[in-house]
Order: C-alpha cells, then structure tokens, then sequence
C-alpha cells in the first residue's frame, strides 16, 4: 500500500534554510545539506527545496546548493523557486532534483507546465499553488456560502484573480504530476492545514496533493490525510525546532490507521 | 572502527557505465554507486561503455523522447549487443521500460529485448504513482540480500512493464492492481523504483549489485529459482 508522506521543507535563502511567519521575519534555520541529511535519517519520505529568493543572479549558486543537498540525502528532491523555463528545469534536474515545483512562472504562463512535462514527463512536474480564501461578502447567501480560495504569488504578496480549484484542474490538464498547496492564510500561524481547501481540491483531481501551511501538531497532519484527502504533508519550523520529530508524526499517522514507512534508521 | 586498510586498498571498485541521455537527474544514482563501491563513468556515447563491468540505464519520463535520444546518441545498438552478449545491466524506471516491445505511454517502440508492454497501471487511485511502497519479492535473489521482506521503495510513475513470461518476475507492488515492480533473468535486471533515492534498503540493493560484479556473479545470481 503506498505510504502517506511526510516532507521537511527547505525554504532556502542566500544559501541557507531559513523560516518566518507569511514569508516575512526570516530566521535562520541552517545549512541545506546538513538539514538534509538529518531529516534522510530521522525518516523523511522526501525533501522540498524552495528558493525562497530565487534571485536570477543567485542561479549559479543555487544549483550548487541543490547538488550538494542532493548529494547528501537518499531520498527524493523537489526544487522550487525561480524556475521559469524548460532549460531551467534541466538545470536543476541536472544538479540532482527529482521533482521541479512550478509556481509563477507557471501563472505567467501556463504553457510551462506542458512543455516540462513533455520533456521531462509529468511524473517530474509539480505545480506549486499558494491559495488565499476569499473574503465573504456582505451579500453572501446560501448559494455562495462554500468557501472559495484565489490563487496568489509572490509569496502571496500578489493576487491573480483565479479560482484555485479550476486553476488545480487546468494544470492537470497540462500536465502536473502533482500539486504543492500552500495555504497562505496558515503559513506560519501553526493554527492547522487547511482541510476545507485541501478537500476542494482532490475531490476533482486524481494526481496527488500535498498540503503546506499551517502544521502544528501530529493530529493536524493526521487531518490533512484523513479530512483533506492529501496524499503527502509538508512543514518546515516545527521540524526545524524539534518542536515534533517525524517519528512523532509518522506515529500518529500510523495510530489514526494511515500507512506510513517506519525507516529502517529512524526505528534504529 | 575502520576497515584493515590492506582489504579497502585490494577491493576492486567495479566499473559501472550509466547511461546519460539527457533526462533528468544523474547525481543521486552516481552518488549512490559511489558511496556503495561502484566507479561511475558517465556514458554519453558508446565508446564510453567500452571498459565498463557494468550498464546502468536510469531515467525517468517518456519512452519515445528517450529513445530518440539515445538514437541520436548512437547507444541503441550498442545497449542491444552489451545485454545480447551476456553483460551486466541494470534498468532503473525508465531504463527498465526501455526493454519491453513498446509502452503504451507515446506510442514508442523500444528496445525488445523483454516480451511484452509498457502499459498505464490500472486501478490506480492516484496518478503518477508518487511515494513509497511495498515491494513483494515473489523469489529470491541476491540483489535483495539483507533487505526485510516488503521493504518500501520509492516510486514515481505512471506506466510499468508487464512482461509476457510470468516468470521473469521477481517482485511485485499494488497501487490498485498489482505490477511486476523488478524483473531478472540471466544478465537483466531491471527495477520500477528508484533505488538511488530509496533511503537505506535502497542502497543496500545497490550494494548488492556492486558486490555480484565484484564476484563475477552477476548472471548467476539471475537465474530464477529451480531452473539449472
């Protein structure tokens, strides 16, 4: 039966991991590697490496940093953050990914998705949605009570108009092999994923979710799995400060009935 | 505690090829070899397989692309005379896909050197099938020495190979229906997941393939059970 996932986040910053509250405040968190590694041996099922900067001049190094990362755990890559081509896309596969997340670029243009797809098959496409719930309005009815989310970029500094559930059906369409969705109304507020948006969304797609933003304890990964229908539960601080271990995770997941990979180091 | 320094001066790192044909990401299998006793040469072309022990094919993403590519790269001959002679190869993802008649996925035609097709998994809840799971062996080898029985491997995927003699399974997986996940038969041996990103179980499956190379027990260690 495959394994429900558990993914420390890298949000990375001039070279080092760092983590603040709705992408503001950054507070150092380490050396991409050694975190990388570190989590490879608690019992991480993959990693995401976010370039959080994604400065163009940055690039050289960047990829540096991916290969060292890679180079330093076993387990599976995922890069984000200022990837806007399809040679962009080779670039940081060559330095080691196994994933690249698309975010912007692939708002600017959706004809990114499909093109890396084509190249570098689907499987290796993850599309990243930030998602902002929308206001309700003072003439809400009943007819409009279901929540809805827009799409939101730049570290959720800018709106874009679009419904992020049909948005998360076009770019399956295209091409994504998987969808990294962030709730920007939770991140960093430690107060839950979101499950209602987590909920709309794999309803009305087959390709697999993983849930970001708002993870604060064991049970809300659980929730996001078993409420949501999330395929895969992301976070970064609580990791990175040791405030739960994976283990921890990974045995509430196990004791709520949700298949999980007890690593052979992790159980050691 | 390290090892005598005389047994790591006289052990001899087999040389392994792994084939690079312009898909994606060649650092954790090369990292992988490495840390487990393999010399890794990169191969671009076919005189590169020249003084190799052993082909590594890795690959993930679409059959008709890849074996353009290595058209273009003039490896599809010498791939097909390396497994015809009788030499070590190792398929990963793609580069077992790649032996089967064609896939389903583009249309491809490719290799042939495995009866049967590449075909969509069925029944699949979720697609691509993205993650760890159980691989059942269905007989033993020594490529899973060590490794507990249901290990979890890491998969990404959408298609897998069925080959049209049941025997030339050697582990299975369910993600709806259940798919032949490794193959082996004399010198061929192939593998759906990805070892080089399988934490631990994977490494020691890789290992394992350094260690029959160094015996020179490769093919050997490929028969299926029962069978002289």
């Amino acid at each position: 039966m495959l394994c429900r996932r558990v993914i420390p986040c890298l949000d990375v910053a001039d070279g080092r991991v760092v983590k603040g509250t709705r992408f503001v405040d950054l507070v150092d968190e380490g050396d991409p590697p050694e975190l990388a590694e570190r989590y490879a041996v608690e019992g991480a099922d993959e990693l995401v490496f976010l370039d959080i900067t994604a400065a163009p001049e940055g690039r050289g190094t960047l990829l540096d940093i991916v290969e060292r990362t890679a180079r330093r755990a076993f387990i599976p890559l995922t890069v984000g953050g200022g990837v806007r081509s399809v040679r962009d896309m080779r670039d940081v596969l060559r330095a080691g990914a196994d994933k690249v997340s698309l975010n912007t670029a692939a708002v600017a243009d959706p004809t990114l998705v499909s093109r890396c797809a084509a190249r570098f098959g689907r499987q290796a496409v993850v599309v990243a949605i930030d998602a902002r719930r929308a206001p309700r309005s003072a003439g809400t009815t009943a007819a409009t009570l279901e929540p809805t989310w827009e799409v939101v970029v730049r570290g959720g500094r800018d709106a874009t108009g679009l419904d992020v559930v049909a948005w998360a059906e076009r770019v399956v369409d295209l091409g994504a092999g998987e969808l990294l969705v962030t709730s920007i109304d939770r991140d960093g507020t430690r107060s839950g994923y979101d499950t209602e948006l987590l909920r709309a969304i794999t309803d009305r797609v087959r390709v697999p979710v993983i849930a970001s933003g708002g993870a604060s304890r064991p049970a809300d990964f659980v929730a996001a799995i078993r409420d949501g229908g999330a395929d895969a539960v992301l976070a970064a601080s609580i990791f990175h400060r040791r405030t739960h271990s994976i283990a921890e995770v990974k045995r509430a997941m196990a004791a709520a009935g949700l298949p999980v990979r007890i690593s052979v180091e992790a159980a050691a | 505690m390290s090892a005598p320094p005389v047994a790591d001066a006289t052990l001899r790192r087999p040389r392994i090829a792994v084939v690079d044909y312009g898909a994606g990401n060649l650092v954790s299998i090369d990292q992988a070899l490495g840390r487990v006793g393999g010399d890794v040469v990169v191969a671009r072309d076919a005189e590169a397989l020249r003084d190799a022990d052993a082909l590594v094919v890795p690959g993930v993403g679409a059959p008709a692309p890849a074996m353009d590519r290595l058209a273009r790269r003039g490896l599809v001959e010498p791939i097909v005379e390396w497994i015809a002679g009788g030499r070590p190869y190792l398929g990963i993802c793609l580069g077992l896909q790649l032996l089967f008649e064609g896939s389903d996925e583009d249309g491809a035609k490719t290799l042939g050197i495995i009866p049967g097709r590449t075909t969509l998994l069925s029944g699949a809840p979720t697609l691509p099938h993205i993650g760890w799971n159980q691989v059942d062996r269905v007989r033993d080898h020594p490529l899973f020495d060590g490794v507990r029985p249901g290990a979890d491997f890491y998969f990404v995927h959408s298609y897998s190979g069925s080959p049209s003699d049941p025997d030339m399974a050697l582990a299975t997986t369910t993600h709806g229906a259940t798919f032949v996940s490794a193959v082996a038969r004399d010198n061929v041996v192939g593998v759906q997941f990805h070892p080089e990103r399988s934490g631990t179980d994977g490494l020691r499956l890789l290992r394992n393939a350094v260690e029959l190379l160094r015996a020179g027990a490769w093919a050997a260690g490929c028969e299926p059970a029962g069978v002289a």
